[in-house]
C-alpha cells in the first residue's frame, strides 16, 4: 500500500482532495451543485483530444473547462442558469463522443477518466496538478469573505462593493480549476461527490464559516484516503469508495443536523 | 433637524425600467440625524427609488448626491426579504462581521479590535443573546436586527431599509421602529425606511416621501399627509383623517376605474365607493 511507485498516488490525491473540500464549500453553500456535476463531464472530451493529440491531458482538461465556464457564464445572462449549464454541458458531451470514436484506445482510456486513475500516476504528472489545485485553494481562501457574503445574499454583497456577475464567473473559474486537476484521479463521475459530500456534512457540523471550511477539507482528504487505501486492499475502483463514502458522510451529517434541531425545538417548547 | 448639513440630495431622479417610467422627476433632500418614511404601494416604485440612490439603477435624467464621496462607504442596505438559508454555516456574529470587512480579501482573522466592534454593535440591536446562533435559524425579528447590525457597524451616514417591516409581527414591527429612531439620534444618521403602511412610523418619522404614480410628495409629514397635497398626488379626491393616533387616508373614488385605483394605494388608504 505504501510501496514506492504509491507515492505518487498519495500525494497527487491528498492535494485534489484538500482543493476539492476547500472549494466544495463554496459549491454547496451557492448551490452551485449542477455546474460542479456539468463542469468535470464537460472536461471529459479535453482528455480525449489531448490523447489524440498526445498532449498532457491536464491541459485537454483545463481548455475544455474552460469552455465550459464560458458557455454557462455567457448563456446564463438570460436568467436560467441551470439551463445555460445543461447546454453547455450538452455541447461538451457531444464533442466527446466526436474525439472518443476518433481515438484508438478507448475503452481504456475512457475507463479510466470516468471513473479514476490512482495508480501508476508518475512524477511528471504531478506538478500540473499541484500546481493548478494550489492555485484554485489560495484563490479560494483569498476571495473567502467576498464568495460568503455573496453566498449568503448576493444583494448585501453588491451593498458592500462586491460585484454579484464577476463573482459568480470567478468562482466557476475556480471550480473549472479544481475539477481539472482532480479528474484525473477519482474520475470525471466522481469529482462531483468529493466537492458535494463533505463540504455538506461540514456544514452541519459547525456553526462558523472558517471552521466549516477546513472540515470539509479534512472530510475530503479522509473520503479520499480511505477510498485508496480500500481500492488497494479489495482491488475494487477507487470512484466506488469515493462515491460512497461521500453519500454516507453527507447522510452523517444530516442526521446530526436533524438532531441539533430537534433537541432545540425540545429545549424551546420545554 | 435644521442646520445639519444635507447627506442625500435626490435631484429631479427620473427612472425607465424596460421601457416603463418608474418614477418621475422625485425631488428631495435628507439632512443628517433625520429619520425619513419612504411611503407609497406595491410597485410605486419604492424598491428603485433605493436602488438608485445605493447606485444599483442609473437613471434616465436627473442624479443622486451622496455627501462624502464614495457612495457606498457612506450607505448602509437592508435589502427586502432576505430569506436567510439556515444551513449555512454563520453565527450573528459572523453576518455583522461580514459587514465590517466582508468586501476584503483574505480569511477573516479573530483581531481583539475586530471582535470588540462586533460585540459593540451586537449590543446595540439587541443582538447579543443570539450572537452565536445561526442566523438562518433566527426568527424574523432577529434576522432583521442582525441585518441591521450588519448594515450600520461601519456607521454609515445613510441607512436605507426596503419594507424592513414586512412579514414581522406587531410587537417586532414597534420594537425595529424603536430601535432605529434611537440608533438614528445615537449615530447622528439619517434613515430611509419604505414601507407600504406609514401607520407604525409616526411615533419616529419626522420627514416623508411619499410615492405614487411614478411622482413623489415630499416635506414634514404634517405638511406633507393632508387631504389636497395626496389629493393632487393620487389624481383624485382623499381625505385624511387621525383616528387613536393613527392616520386614515379615505379615497373617494372619483369615478375613473375605482378598482384599478385601490391596487394602487398603500395599506393606510381605504376606498370609499
Amino acid at each position: 500500500m505504501f510501496a514506492s511507485f504509491l507515492v505518487n498516488t498519495w500525494i497527487v490525491a491528498t492535494i485534489v482532495a484538500a482543493a476539492a473540500g476547500v472549494v466544495g464549500f463554496f459549491v454547496v453553500l451557492r448551490g452551485n451543485s449542477f455546474a460542479a456535476h456539468a463542469l468535470p463531464l464537460g472536461t471529459f472530451p479535453g482528455a480525449a483530444a489531448a490523447s489524440l493529440l498526445g498532449i498532457n491531458p491536464l491541459f485537454g482538461l483545463l481548455t475544455f473547462s474552460g469552455l465550459g465556464v464560458i458557455g454557462i457564464s455567457q448563456l446564463g445572462k438570460a436568467g436560467r442558469p441551470e439551463i445555460a449549464t445543461a447546454l453547455s454541458l450538452v455541447v461538451l458531451l457531444g464533442l466527446g463522443a466526436l474525439f472518443l470514436s476518433m481515438s484508438n484506445e478507448y475503452s481504456q482510456a475512457t475507463y479510466a477518466l470516468l471513473f479514476g486513475e490512482v495508480l501508476g500516476v508518475s512524477s511528471l504528472e504531478i506538478v500540473p496538478v499541484a500546481v493548478v489545485s494550489a492555485v484554485s485553494l489560495a484563490l479560494t481562501a483569498l476571495l473567502f469573505r467576498p464568495l460568503l457574503l455573496n453566498a449568503v445574499s448576493p444583494e448585501l454583497a453588491e451593498a458592500r462593493s462586491v460585484p454579484a456577475g464577476r463573482t459568480d464567473i470567478l468562482f466557476l473559474g475556480i471550480l473549472a480549476l479544481t475539477t481539472s486537476a482532480a479528474v484525473p484521479v477519482v474520475g470525471v463521475l466522481l469529482v462531483f461527490s468529493l466537492t458535494i459530500g463533505p463540504p455538506s456534512a461540514a456544514r452541519a457540523l459547525t456553526n462558523r464559516p472558517v471552521r466549516a471550511m477546513l472540515l470539509s477539507a479534512c472530510l475530503s482528504l479522509l473520503t479520499v484516503w480511505a477510498s485508496i487505501a480500500l481500492a488497494l486492499r479489495l482491488g475494487w475502483p477507487v470512484g466506488f469508495f469515493v462515491g460512497g463514502l461521500g453519500a454516507l458522510a453527507y447522510g452523517l451529517g444530516r442526521i446530526r443536523m436533524e438532531c441539533v434541531r430537534s433537541r432545540r425545538c425540545r429545549a424551546r417548547s420545554g | 433637524m435644521r442646520g445639519e448639513s444635507e447627506v442625500l440630495a435626490v435631484q429631479r431622479l427620473s427612472v425607465s425600467l424596460s421601457g416603463r417610467r418608474i418614477l418621475d422627476e422625485v425631488d428631495f433632500a435628507l439632512h443628517g440625524g433625520e429619520f425619513c418614511g419612504l411611503i407609497g404601494a406595491n410597485g410605486s416604485g419604492k424598491t428603485t427609488l433605493l436602488r438608485t440612490i445605493l447606485g444599483f439603477v442609473t437613471p434616465t435624467s436627473g442624479r443622486v448626491v451622496i455627501d462624502g464621496g464614495h457612495r457606498l462607504a457612506q450607505i448602509g442596505y437592508v435589502p427586502q426579504k432576505i430569506v436567510l438559508d439556515p444551513a449555512i454555516p454563520m453565527r450573528t456574529r459572523d453576518l455583522v462581521g461580514l459587514g465590517l470587512d466582508g468586501h476584503r480579501l483574505g480569511l477573516p482573522l479573530a483581531r481583539r479590535a475586530r471582535r470588540r466592534l462586533v460585540d459593540a454593535m451586537l449590543e446595540a440591536v439587541g443582538a447579543t443573546s443570539f450572537a452565536e446562533q445561526r442566523v438562518g435559524e433566527l426568527s424574523g425579528g432577529e434576522q432583521q436586527r442582525a441585518l441591521i447590525a450588519h448594515a450600520l457597524i461601519r456607521r454609515p451616514r445613510l441607512l436605507l431599509l426596503d419594507e424592513p417591516l414586512a412579514n414581522l409581527d406587531i410587537k417586532s414591527i414597534a420594537t425595529t421602529v424603536s430601535l432605529l429612531r434611537r440608533l438614528a439620534l445615537e449615530y447622528r444618521m439619517t434613515v430611509l425606511l419604505s414601507t407600504h403602511d406609514m401607520n407604525p412610523l409616526l411615533p419616529a418619522m419626522d420627514r416623508i416621501v411619499y410615492l405614487a404614480n411614478g411622482r413623489a410628495a415630499t416635506g414634514r409629514t404634517e405638511d406633507v399627509v393632508r387631504g389636497e397635497v395626496l389629493s393632487r398626488l393620487f389624481g383624485e379626491h382623499v381625505d385624511v383623517i387621525r383616528v387613536h393616533g393613527r392616520i386614515l387616508v379615505i379615497a373617494a373614488g372619483a369615478g375613473n376605474g375605482a378598482s384599478a385605483d385601490l391596487e394602487r394605494h398603500p395599506d393606510h388608504v381605504v376606498q370609499v365607493p
